[in-house]
């Protein structure tokens, strides 16, 4: 019983949820908004859980001296300190409903001042990351290879204004030929069927899986699959 | 001068008095009353500047919705691109009687004939007059004829949408119900999946841990829940070969299912003892603040191997790279067809799209979740049926220029459009 009724619950409100695509009458209409909301109040306890997680086992952590233990320190010290500023508004207007993020408050000054900076870092090391893994997939090793280093040096080119004077002698009959040409045509043609093919994988893909949940068929959310 | 018929005399000079007099007081009104003069300029300018009023508007319930909509549709002004050409806009008046008074519930620019107002009352009746506005000046058409609003029970604008639905759902559950009665269905070899023995058995010699990442959103997605029904398959081959698993994850929803599943599959597999709640934890929402934590884990803890099966976005690359730093198998999966790239170029194997969805299935060869495979490859053969069908036509369509090609080819568009 304990695993049959989540299995029912599932299978009534993804039933009404697919009905709700083809009815916009009350109460299908709304059913999709109001869910949604259900999520987002479960996830904000769920919070707590995760919350009380993180402290569980970066305190555990220091107790027991672990490897790495002066890492869980800065984690434990950066999660209550912006958990209390956060909650009571240090610095910011005062009473319950004030905004955390006004202009003044600590909050905003950690958020501004040390999350963001912090969260641009870790972003901008995807540009070297980048070169690397281009290096390494554009080695015309294999022929697979070799087309895809062609068609990347062309699209590269073909998107800088270099591109543009690397052929623009060409007369018009042979315009095809241009790089930008060449590159909206790769972009547009081949890179878009792929694209497209791939899109309708993930479309029966999201089906079958969507409809092995509602079948009970598949269920990850109570923590087994048999 | 003598009047013919009536017979009696005319001076004409007699009238020049009052005539002088009434002028004198119209010149000297006119000149002190400013507002006269406006008023009086108006009266000769009116007929000239006022825009010829719009059509009467044509009011009707907006079909296929969930109520409290009504669409109004007009005639331009005559003076809205033709004749005077200076219609700056309209205004839509509203009133719940027909000579009430019209409130103003909206404006458009000119060149604009339709109004969608979302801001009725279902079962209330509603009349609307149009206003030409062409700077000051306006005209308002006559009060269209009463309209209610309501909601309707059905859509048949999604019903090509319900056609693929239903015939799709029956191909999936026809399929699932042979492969119950024992039918043998093959299934494709997917290398990914073929490698997960492999890296949980490299990880085991080198006595390494192997990392795990279902993704970067909640529950609530679709590759989340295909990531964490991976994850039970493969927390069970862990768990025999016992070897360490460490699953960070960014949502507090996705620890308490994530956590449920890997200790139900330490279980299953009989090695309860080896489970540790540690397993599975909560490290933080923020995206990169999560990225930051996973990347010293892999450079601290070096895995042996590591997975990311799941909804991934700009982190995807970062994560690849860093896992090939530190020389770990790496297998990823995600249905972001803008990361697949970066998990191609860096990862050892990656599950393209429907493979991430197919993986779970593949991976517990459960015949009703393999039969639902094979029932989404139904849908595949229907959606090239159908791209054949389409490319055909619309080659034929610009060799020939045939209108009778042109219109299948523009029903076989719209038979496939579908509308969300």
């Amino acid at each position: 019983m304990r695993r049959r009724i989540p299995i029912i619950i599932t299978f009534i409100v993804g039933t009404a949820l697919i009905m709700a695509m083809f009815i916009p009458h009350t109460p299908f209409s709304s059913l999709d908004e109001n869910l949604s909301v259900y999520f987002d109040i479960i996830a904000v306890f769920a919070f707590i859980l995760g919350g009380g997680n993180l402290l569980r086992v970066h305190l555990e952590k220091i107790q027991k001296k672990k490897r790495d233990w002066q890492f869980s320190i800065v984690t434990v010290v950066g999660f209550l300190f912006m958990l209390i500023i956060g909650f009571f508004k240090v610095g910011g207007p005062p009473g319950l409903s004030g905004d955390f993020l006004a202009e003044g408050s600590w909050f905003r000054f950690m958020f501004e001042a040390v999350f963001n900076p912090l969260q641009a870092t870790m972003f901008s090391l995807l540009a070297f990351f980048v070169a690397s893994a281009a290096y390494r997939a554009f080695r015309a090793k294999t022929k697979e290879a070799t087309i895809l280093l062609i068609a990347a040096f062309i699209i590269l080119v073909g998107r800088t204004p270099i591109g543009h004077y690397f052929t623009s002698w060409l007369p018009k009959q042979l315009d095809f030929l241009h790089v930008p040409t060449l590159a909206s045509w790769i972009m547009g043609w081949p890179n878009t069927a792929g694209q497209r093919a791939i899109m309708i994988g993930i479309a029966l893909g999201v089906i079958a899986t969507s409809l092995r949940i509602i079948l009970g068929i598949e269920r990850p959310y109570l923590g087994a699959e048999k | 001068m003598r009047h013919k018929r009536c017979g009696w005399y005319f001076n004409s000079r007699i009238l020049i008095f009052p005539v002088s007099i009434l002028s004198l007081i119209f010149i000297l009104g006119y000149c002190h009353f400013p507002e006269a003069q406006e008023e009086t300029f108006d009266i000769l300018l009116r007929s000239e500047e006022t825009p010829a009023p719009p059509g009467p508007p044509a009011v009707h319930d907006t079909p296929y919705d969930s109520g409290e909509s009504i669409t109004i549709q007009w005639e331009l002004s005559s003076d809205d691109g033709a004749g005077k050409n200076h219609v700056t806009g309209y205004d839509i008046l509203r009133s719940e009687t027909r000579d009430g008074e019209y409130q103003l519930i909206s404006s458009v620019t000119k060149g604009v004939k339709e109004y969608v107002d979302t801001s009725t009352k279902d079962k209330v009746d509603y009349y609307y007059r149009v206003r030409a506005r062409a700077s000051e000046f306006f005209a308002d058409s006559s009060p269209s004829e009463a309209v209610q609003s309501k909601q309707q029970w059905y859509n048949p604008e999604r019903s090509n949408l319900l056609a693929i639905a239903v015939i799709l759902s029956f191909f999936i559950i026809l399929y699932i119900s042979r492969a119950k009665r024992g039918k043998k269905l093959f299934i494709r070899r997917i290398a990914g999946l073929e490698a997960v023995d492999e890296a949980v058995g490299r990880a085991t010699e080198m006595g390494k841990p192997i990392l795990y990442v279902p993704g970067i959103q909640d529950l609530d997605d679709v590759q989340t829940v295909a990531g964490i029904t991976i994850l039970g398959s493969l927390a069970k081959t862990i768990a025999k070969y016992d070897t360490k698993l460490d699953v960070p994850v960014s949502r507090s929803m996705v620890l308490a299912a994530a956590r449920e599943t890997v200790k139900q599959s330490y279980l299953s597999a009989g090695r309860p003892d080896a489970y540790s709640d540690d397993i599975v934890h909560y490290v933080t929402d923020e995206q990169f603040g999560y990225v930051a934590f996973l990347d010293g884990t892999m450079v601290r803890n070096k895995p042996a191997a590591c997975f990311y099966l799941g909804s991934f976005f700009a982190e995807s690359l970062i994560l690849a790279e860093t896992g090939n730093s530190i020389g770990a198998i790496q297998v990823a999966g995600t249905a972001q067809p803008a990361q697949l790239p970066f998990f191609v170029a860096a990862c050892d194997y990656t599950l393209i799209g429907e493979e991430l969805f197919a993986a779970s299935a593949y991976l517990s060869k459960e015949p009703r979740a393999l039969g639902s495979l094979k029932g989404a490859d139904a849908g595949k053969v229907i959606a090239l049926m159908f791209i054949g069908l389409g490319v055909t036509l619309e080659t034929l369509r610009v060799l020939t220029g045939s209108p009778a090609i042109a219109k299948a080819s523009d029903f076989i568009i719209r038979l496939v459009s579908l509308r969300f």
